[in-house]
């Protein structure tokens, strides 16, 4: 009888104790998220391509060995958790990082998961197997991987030539998934394999791209979702309208410029919006290989005539950032400090002293106000490059430069940038890891395929190296912040702001979570739910 | 009559043959190919693996060759692979051919249905109000640029219903299928109705004032049967002339429309190939387009010949 008694009091406790869960708004299973995305991507494999198109998308078909926590909107290496490692350690004086991996996992054809599929895969991205990408923009990313190697089905080890901290940062990122060994380049590109949360249903170019939940997910209880579903709708007016009429659960991440946000606010007034920094930055590129832009006197002129905030209050309302390479605080991790951006020529608040400067530097190159510099300012045939391009144009008139805009179709923009055929040119960088180590080799170092301005500083190289190997975060920091300033200095490349936009979601899609120092991250969607 | 349709059909092979011409040449001079905008979108340019990409898609050969290459195959129904999908080009492109279709055939009919008799109503009631407010309205349809026409109505049913016709492959309801389909064709479709009713006006004004309508008139004959069965089947050719030529020029209003109602049709996915400049996309496209408004004029050559026997004769 006391048995009974206590089964039955259990039972009513576990009721309770459910329904407490239920009331308090706990997650529930079940619904699809539909989403419409900006464009169609190229194909579906995120190892070949260079846009956050592809991540939205398709993260939440993979898993990494390592992931930056998706429910923390800063990443950083507190914030990476293991996927599908179990655990990581640091061997061989930081020269040897080992996975034990995840028993079990399966990918989405039933084959299981093996160390040999990530040896696979960093293999590939290293220009070392048989089988290629047909584009591999991210393979120097693992430069200083020396090799990886297999112990055993569950245990792997990044062999590196020297200590990379980093390498664990690269590793966290949306743009590092394993791929399966047993699937071709090509056959990922059209039907992607994974072992994530969601597994891949079709990609229709220009119309839509389908998801279904995996039920043999490795982690219990996820996802929440039966499915997701993007509608490729390029044209961000309908998108746009579509998310207000309630068409979808959500805006495609990032895709609401801050002066588009009041509009979507005041038509779906219960729409629940974010803003963010999304980790690119405006830049000027200058081609300091021909004259007049290999005048430093003339390339510094130009980057002490720019008012920044007139940048950030036309185009975004004053919500933008202004600093370095690195995004600013609070929000990015290695940016400097205030009082150290403003020491740099043409950061000071005073606009028109920094610009009286600059016109006595043009007048030393033989310009002024009856002998003005033509020159021609290329930037992309896109919005966001163009807007900015017209402002700078503005700007570039105070120290006796006449700029003429040069809108180059994205086809040709690259290629142009490449052979060196434009003098001046508006650019954007997107940075997927907020790490000086992606950031400063990427775009910074000697012969770098992403090194636009073919900047090359041996003094700054050896300073890279050093920052890339120390361990310490405080020391790295400084040293990191030293780098930047020096290159703003040398007018590497001109940092003019780092953007923000806006994510907007319906009021009953939950566990969304924003990153706010990367775009590239966050889109793994286990945890979002449906509060139906 | 035998030997009219002969020279016709010669004439429709000379022009799709330097149609096919003209396309693949046009797209080869766009500056950048496809292996040039997906380097871009990735953020670097590696001469090496660029050299690797050509070779693989056969861009690197000769133009004479790659010519060749596209040409017979579209004579085979081999239409080649997609360079951005990596799926046959035909696969990509059959099914969103309908969707088009529908479309197209919905936009002429509405343009055909409204403009033919506005414009009779407006010939036989020259000078009056009703006149001159069809004229507002069709000069309205001419001046309205389709997208943004396109996006009042969608501003317009968020605003004033809450909802908004975006294109559903499997509608729910009767009333969404209308909506998918029948509201982007009158987006489309107004301003060639605007154009048909114009023409159907001054032709039918000049036709009004033939002496024969006048003796049908004093025969008796009633005001509907001078205006439709006597002066609309005079009227009715040049009317039909322009509907032909809308029917091409449809194509270019329909890749706005897709484009702004979120429509999978060809008219936006040719768009979207020729940013990609996927080529075999682009230019079997085109050609089964081509083949399409050069076979449609065919037959409005023969329609004229069947309504007008003169043109047999003489021709």
């Amino acid at each position: 009888m006391r048995s009974v008694r206590a089964l039955a009091a259990t039972a009513a406790l576990s009721l309770l104790a459910f329904s407490t869960i239920a009331l308090a708004g706990g997650p529930k299973q079940g619904g699809i998220l539909r989403m419409y995305h900006r464009d169609s991507p190229g194909n579906a494999s995120i190892h070949e391509g260079a846009t956050y198109s592809l991540n939205v998308p398709f993260m939440p078909v993979f898993n990494n060995l390592v992931i930056y926590k998706q429910d923390v909107a800063q990443n950083s290496m507190d914030t990476i958790v293991p996927e599908l490692a179990e655990s990581w350690a640091w061997v061989n004086d930081n020269k040897t990082l080992t996975f034990k991996l995840r028993q079990g996992v399966k990918w989405h054809d039933g084959k299981p998961f093996t160390s040999a599929d990530v040896k696979c895969t960093f293999d590939m991205l290293m220009g070392k197997s048989q089988q290629k990408f047909r584009q591999n923009p991210r393979k120097s990313w693992y430069d200083q991987v020396s090799d990886v190697s297999t112990n055993g089905d569950l245990e792997v080890s990044f062999n590196l030539k020297r200590p990379q901290p980093s390498l664990l940062a690269l590793l966290a990122s949306g743009y590092t998934p394993v791929y399966p060994c047993h699937v071709s380049p090509g056959d990922m590109r059209t039907h992607p394999i994974g072992t994530g949360p969601f597994r891949f249903v079709e990609f229709k170019a220009n119309e839509s791209i389908k998801l279904t939940r995996n039920p043999d997910y490795w982690r219990e209880g996820r996802p929440y979702l039966d499915g997701i579903e993007f509608t490729i709708i390029p044209n961000r007016s309908t998108a746009i309208l579509a998310f207000v009429a309630g068409k979808f659960d959500m805006t495609f991440p990032t895709h609401i410029t801050i002066p588009l946000l009041k509009d979507v606010k005041s038509q779906a007034a219960n729409a629940v919006c974010k803003v963010e920094p999304t980790n690119v930055s405006t830049n000027i590129i200058v081609n300091s290989t021909a004259p007049p832009f290999d005048n430093i006197e003339i390339r510094r002129a130009m980057a002490m005539s720019l008012d920044r905030k007139a940048f950030v209050s036309i185009l975004f309302e004053g919500q933008a950032d202004i600093g370095g390479t690195m995004l600013p605080a609070p929000n990015g991790l290695w940016g400097m400090p205030k009082e150290m951006l403003e020491s740099i020529p043409g950061y000071g608040p005073d606009v028109n002293a920094n610009r009286e400067e600059a016109r006595k530097l043009m007048q030393k190159a033989g310009y002024g106000p009856d002998k003005h510099l033509a020159v021609k300012v290329s930037t992309r045939n896109l919005a966001e490059y163009r807007d900015p391009a017209v402002i700078l144009i503005d700007q570039l008139k105070s120290i006796y430069i006449d700029g003429e805009l040069d809108v180059v179709e994205t086809a040709n923009w690259f290629p142009k940038v490449a052979r060196k055929d434009y003098m001046l040119g508006l650019n954007l960088t997107g940075n997927a890891v907020d790490d000086p180590d992606q950031s400063f080799y990427e775009n910074y170092s000697c012969g770098s395929e992403r090194n636009y301005t073919n900047y090359c500083n041996k003094d700054i190289e050896k300073l890279f190296e050093v920052q890339s190997q120390e361990t310490d975060v405080a020391k790295r920091k400084k040293l990191v912040w030293d780098i930047d300033k020096k290159l703003q200095e040398d007018v590497a490349r001109p940092i003019i702001f780092h953007a923000r936009a806006g994510t907007c979601w319906q009021p009953y899609v939950k566990g969304v979570t924003v990153m706010s120092n990367s775009s590239y991250n966050g889109y793994r969607y286990e945890d979002v739910w449906l509060d139906k | 009559m035998f030997a009219y349709l002969v020279r016709r059909l010669f004439l429709m092979l000379v022009t799709l043959f330097g149609i096919s011409v003209v396309i693949f040449f046009l797209l080869r001079i766009v500056p950048g190919n496809i292996v040039d905008i997906l380097f871009a979108a990735a953020g670097y340019v590696d001469p090496a693996d660029k050299a690797n990409l050509e070779k693989e898609l056969g861009i690197d050969q000769p133009l004479v060759v790659q010519y060749w290459h596209w040409i017979s195959g579209f004579l085979r129904g081999d239409f080649g692979y997609s360079y951005v999908s990596e799926k046959p080009a035909l696969q990509e492109i059959l099914p969103r051919i309908p969707i088009t279709a529908q479309l197209a055939g919905l936009a002429l009919l509405f343009s055909a249905s409204i403009g033919i008799p506005l414009g009779v109503i407006s010939a036989v009631k020259q000078g009056t109000r009703l006149d001159y407010a069809l004229r507002v309205v069709s000069l309205s349809g001419l001046s309205l640029p389709s997208f943004w026409l396109g996006l009042l109505v969608l501003t317009a049913s968020v605003a004033m219903f809450g909802q908004m016709p975006l294109f559903n492959p499997n509608p729910q309801s009767f009333g969404e299928a209308v909506a998918t389909y029948c509201i982007p064709a009158m987006v489309v479709g107004f301003r060639s109705s605007a154009l048909t009713m114009r023409i159907t006006r001054s032709s039918m004004l000049e036709v009004l004032r033939q002496d024969y309508i006048r003796t049908a008139r004093a025969k008796g004959a009633s005001d509907a049967a001078v205006n439709y069965q006597h002066a609309l089947k005079n009227a009715i050719l040049p009317v039909i002339t322009v509907i032909g030529i809308e029917a091409a020029f449809l194509i270019g209003g329909l890749i706005v429309t897709e484009t702004v109602f979120n429509i999978p049709g060809v008219a936006r996915f040719l768009v979207e190939a020729i940013r990609w400049r996927d080529y075999p996309i682009v230019q079997n496209l085109v050609m089964l387009i081509a083949v399409v408004v050069v076979s449609a004029n065919f037959i409005v050559d023969m329609l004229y010949a069947v309504f007008d026997p003169r043109i047999r004769y003489t021709d």
